[in-house]
């Protein structure tokens, strides 16, 4: 549990930046929410049995979770391991690689269930779930925060310098946004689209999370649990391992 | 019962092998100073001894722990200074001290209560709200010094503590780690400054190459390696001067534009200076800095 300690220091900064740190990490999603879903939602039917904005906001609640996760894994923890040498500070202390690592992943994906978590409270507040199922939804954000989490400090742990995470954001997440039924449902996708994004952890999210706004339990849920602990303990003990090599040179 | 002991150390990043056969030992109590121009693998060596990195080859016992097996609970009983600062700049001075104080386990509780006398020792009270940013290159210095103490070490690892820093810093760090043994706190430091390691050393081992090529005392070495006089003299005719001083000084070297003669008399070689009003010269008893230079070599090191 030495992770612990790693969590609390990122905890502690963003406890002082609180105001803002809160307002940029809402902002965005929340504007993407109301201009696409009612602005969109105006001009469509039902899909799916619920109406378009709270269609979209199964999907925008995962996004944005997703966005915060890679966001802090990624910029702000390459910003600790490289720019500020924090993680080297700490590596003096009793900690070892790996604690960092556990930190720094469960760290962002409490930042990223904090995300989820005030979009979900917006659904509850504007009345866009059906039933209080939805709270099924904080567990959920969390399991997607710990997945983009784990795969974005392999980037980390990976990057020489900073221009390496807009390769992963233009090229993977953006890309994934689009399949992963956050817009539209993505069964209407042609394949192989579907199959790529059935492989990925944003599908699953979703795929979780829109039943429950719908007031409903959704199918094959432990098949998407298991996609995303799969992301998340792979992707912890691939950025251990990609880590190790780079502290140990 | 020795603080540190390292056997046989060896450790190679890719084809280069960095540290190449490293003896030492280190007593509690004493300040330890390991020198060696840059690249020598003096950094490389402490990481070593911290377990931050592993062995190729050799044993490292770290307070009766074995390195870098047990590194971890060694640790809790170390503390490090770092050659480049690493405060938290998301922290307030007193801030960067707690969250440190908490890698270590320790309570808020208790850092709080450290945090006055860790302030006073690194001259640093009345400074706990200040944020790193404003800190100038010396009082960055001490904070890290005063972080390095938050967990009460046993031991002091220091990595060039005092490069980059102004003689007045200096002296001040200096002076708190003479403090420190004092205490009984062993000290192990790395530098290329000779006077650092001439003052606050009782044991020296020079590195150069990944290998320690000579250890001992600041006079043991002095004594050792060199002629006790040393004549340095520059200006126009120093030329012809160098070829009379070779006659009467046991070694002559010449740099640039300046001519150091050393010898174990130095009466000769002033008497052929009687007279040679253009040339300008010091006369002083050799130091470490020309073990030093003897030793590691006068090329420079990138």
């Amino acid at each position: 549990m030495r992770w612990i300690a790693v969590w609390r220091r990122n905890f502690l900064v963003w406890r002082k930046l609180f105001a803002a740190a809160v307002l940029t990490n809402l902002a965005d999603p929340l504007i993407m929410l109301f201009g696409l879903g009612y602005g969109l939602g105006a001009l469509m039917p039902a899909v799916e049995g619920m109406s378009y904005i709270s269609f979209f906001a199964a999907g925008q609640l995962c996004t944005a979770t997703m966005y915060t996760a890679s966001f802090e894994s990624m910029f702000s923890g390459f910003s600790r391991m490289h720019g500020q040498k924090t993680w080297d500070a700490i590596l003096y202390a009793p900690l070892v690689i790996d604690d960092i690592v556990a930190g720094e992943i469960i760290w962002a994906a409490s930042k990223a269930w904090l995300t989820g978590s005030t979009i979900l409270g917006i659904v509850l507040v504007f009345g866009l779930a059906a039933s209080p199922l939805v709270l099924l939804a904080l567990p959920a954000a969390f399991l997607v925060g710990l997945a983009f989490s784990s795969v974005g400090l392999i980037m980390t742990v990976l990057a020489r310098n900073w221009d390496f995470f807009s390769f992963y954001m233009t090229l993977v997440m953006t890309p994934m946004m689009m399949i992963s039924g956050v817009f539209f449902p993505a069964e209407q996708l042609p394949e192989p689209l579907l199959s790529v994004a059935k492989a990925l952890p944003l599908y699953h999210g979703v795929a979780l999370v829109r039943p429950m706004m719908a007031g409903e339990v959704p199918q094959h849920a432990a098949a998407h649990v298991a996609v995303l602990l799969g992301y998340a303990a792979g992707g912890y003990l691939l950025a251990i391992r990609f880590a190790r090599k780079r502290f140990s040179e | 019962m020795t603080v540190l002991e390292v056997r046989a150390l060896r450790k190679s990043f890719g084809a280069l092998e960095v540290v190449r056969g490293v003896d030492l030992a280190v007593a509690p109590g004493e300040c330890f100073g390991l020198l060696g121009p840059n690249g020598a693998g003096k950094t490389t060596t402490l990481r070593l001894c911290l377990g931050l990195i592993a062995p190729d080859a050799g044993d490292i016992e770290l307070l009766g722990e074995p390195v870098p097996r047990r590194a971890r609970e060694a640790r809790l009983r170390i503390g490090v200074v770092p050659q480049s600062d690493n405060l938290d700049p998301d922290f307030t001075v007193a801030e960067n001290l707690l969250v440190y104080g908490r890698y270590f386990g320790l309570p808020p509780r208790e850092v709080r209560a450290r945090t006055g006398p860790l302030l006073e020792f690194a001259g640093l009270t009345g400074r706990e709200g200040a944020k790193i940013n404003t800190l100038s290159g010396g009082m960055k210095r001490r904070l890290t010094l005063a972080r390095a103490l938050v967990n009460d070490p046993q031991v002091l690892f220091l990595d060039e503590p005092t490069t980059g820093l102004d003689p007045q810093a200096r002296h001040l760090i200096w002076e708190r780690m003479r403090r420190l043994t004092m205490q009984g706190k062993t000290l192990i430091l790395t530098t290329h400054f000779m006077e650092e390691a001439e003052r606050l050393c009782q044991r020296l081992a020079i590195m150069d190459h990944g290998r320690i090529i000579a250890s001992g005392s600041p006079r043991e070495l002095i004594a050792q390696h060199i002629e006790p006089q040393v004549v340095e003299a520059h200006g126009p005719g120093v030329e012809a001067w160098m070829e009379r001083a070779k006659g009467v000084a046991a070694r002559v070297e010449r740099v640039g534009d300046t001519v150091f003669c050393y010898s174990e008399n130095s009466k000769p070689l002033l008497k052929s200076l009687e007279g040679q009003d253009e040339l300008g010269y010091l006369h002083r008893p050799a130091s470490l800095e020309d073990v030093f230079l003897k030793l590691t070599g006068r090329d420079l090191r990138d």
